[in-house]
């Protein structure tokens, strides 16, 4: 089975649609599919319902489809420095989800790993519990959380091959490797494609078999959100 | 008299103990990691993905993939590691973390914390706070006495959303060092010349001395 499409506009064609639930991968604007968000823009898809731990800036990531309206509820941990979320927010525009980060990451892996559901301490005992199982183990208060899937997962990684083995660069792994566990479909992007082989295989993180279509990306913009530097005699 | 921002870190910093795996929050708890001891081994974490945190780059040689939680650009070390999201928070929730250092709005003398929303303001979100109190092994609250409104932030309860419930060990003000003690706040120390009454003033909570 071939899973290299020519461009982002191509691996989407068939697998998106009005309504769905799609998963993001990145951490602010660090390690996000830019290419596939673009794809996913132009595709005018809307009412979808994104899980990703940021909503992106404004001009920038999922900043993108919140411009043209395409995104209807968020699931994230947070949702800061950005301008358009916020006024769709007041004015009822989009739903929104907050999940503590640890309990968003273990809602997208457990769902990848056919676990329904879990018991946490996170977030027990505060207005994340209202509505949820509770329940003591050892005299500690956990509650339950129930797992995540997508109908398409979009994701960014370093390097990958023809099989969709990835590996991902420094922290912009993040959400990548569990939302490519827990997507229906899931279309990698990556920076370098290369033969199967070329990749050491000890140090693969996401198996090809998470990965249905691959693509390769480019003209990154990789924005920084907030650059800091030191003197060089620090 | 009361101590300065800097020497509010510096007095966190002696809290981050040699070979401590240590998370430092956003804003006035990332400044703690310029107080840390010289000959102590600290490693810091930074919940989106890395363990062994270096400093800022030079300019210049910043790396868009290489991010803090803060989304602020930093260096990796010699002994620097990567990891998922699923692994930063298992390491977390798991016990694995010795200590975070937090800011807070309003910590209760049970120890509650609250620091992520107000009723009726835009939140942004909890980020990974509730996961770090809930999974760290000491919490430190490192935060200003007093309010901009001028309320007392050191509480008998939580008015605000809680982060987590009983989860706080230790606040660190411009007036001194506070621990929470069997739903009790002690003083463990006091900045120059502050004296109890002024503390008690201050807050709204309980103060033992």
């Amino acid at each position: 089975m071939n899973k290299i499409y020519s461009n982002s506009k191509e691996a989407l064609e068939g697998v998106a649609f009005d309504g769905m639930v799609l998963m993001c991968g990145g951490f602010g604007l660090c390690g996000i599919p830019e290419r596939m968000i673009d794809a996913l823009k132009e595709s005018k898809i809307k009412n979808i319902t994104a899980i990703s731990n940021n909503a992106g800036i404004d001009g920038e990531g999922l900043g993108l489809l919140l411009e043209t309206k395409q995104i209807s509820k968020m699931i994230s941990s947070y949702v800061g420095e950005n301008k358009i979320f916020a006024e769709q927010y007041l004015n009822g525009e989009i739903e929104l989800e907050f999940n503590p980060q640890g309990t968003l990451a273990e809602r997208i892996r457990a769902g990848g790993a056919g676990i329904p559901a879990f018991y946490t301490p996170t977030g027990a005992g505060t207005k994340i519990a209202e509505g949820k199982e509770a329940r003591q183990f050892e005299g500690r208060e956990y509650i339950m959380e129930k797992s995540l899937r997508a109908d398409l997962s979009l994701i960014k990684a370093w390097k990958g091959d023809s099989e969709g083995n990835l590996i991902y660069k420094k922290t912009a792994r993040n959400f990548n490797p569990l939302m490519a566990t827990a997507g229906k479909i899931t279309i990698a992007e990556v920076e370098h494609l290369v033969e199967p082989g070329k990749l050491d295989a000890d140090q693969i993180h996401t198996s090809g078999i998470f990965v249905q279509r691959i693509i390769k990306g480019s003209h990154y913009n990789k924005r920084i959100e907030n650059l800091t530097t030191r003197k060089a005699n620090d | 008299m009361v101590w300065s921002r800097d020497e509010m870190c510096a007095r966190a910093a002696k809290e981050l103990k040699d070979g401590y795996y240590v998370n430092l929050g956003i804003g006035m708890p990332t400044l703690v990691a310029n107080h840390i001891p010289k000959d102590a081994n600290v490693i810091l974490q930074s919940e989106n993905g890395m363990l062994g945190m270096g400093p800022f780059p030079i300019e210049g040689e910043e790396d868009p993939d290489l991010i803090n939680a803060g989304k602020q650009t930093i260096t990796a070390l010699p002994m620097t590691s990567y990891f998922s999201s699923a692994d930063s928070f298992g390491m977390i929730r798991g016990g694995h973390i010795d200590l975070s250092i937090l800011g807070a709005m309003q910590v209760a003398q049970n120890g509650d914390l609250a620091n992520w929303m107000i009723p009726g303001k835009m939140i942004k979100g909890m980020g990974g706070a509730m996961d770090l109190v809930a999974g760290v092994k000491k919490v430190v609250i490192l935060m200003e006495h007093v309010a901009k409104d001028g309320s007392a932030k050191l509480v008998s309860n939580c008015t605000l959303p809680l982060t987590g419930a009983k989860v706080v060990d230790m606040v660190i003000s411009e007036y001194g060092v506070f621990e929470i003690v069997d739903e009790c706040v002690k003083v463990s120390e006091l900045a120059p010349e502050i004296s109890i009454e002024e503390v008690r003033d201050k807050s709204q909570a309980e103060i033992l001395s």
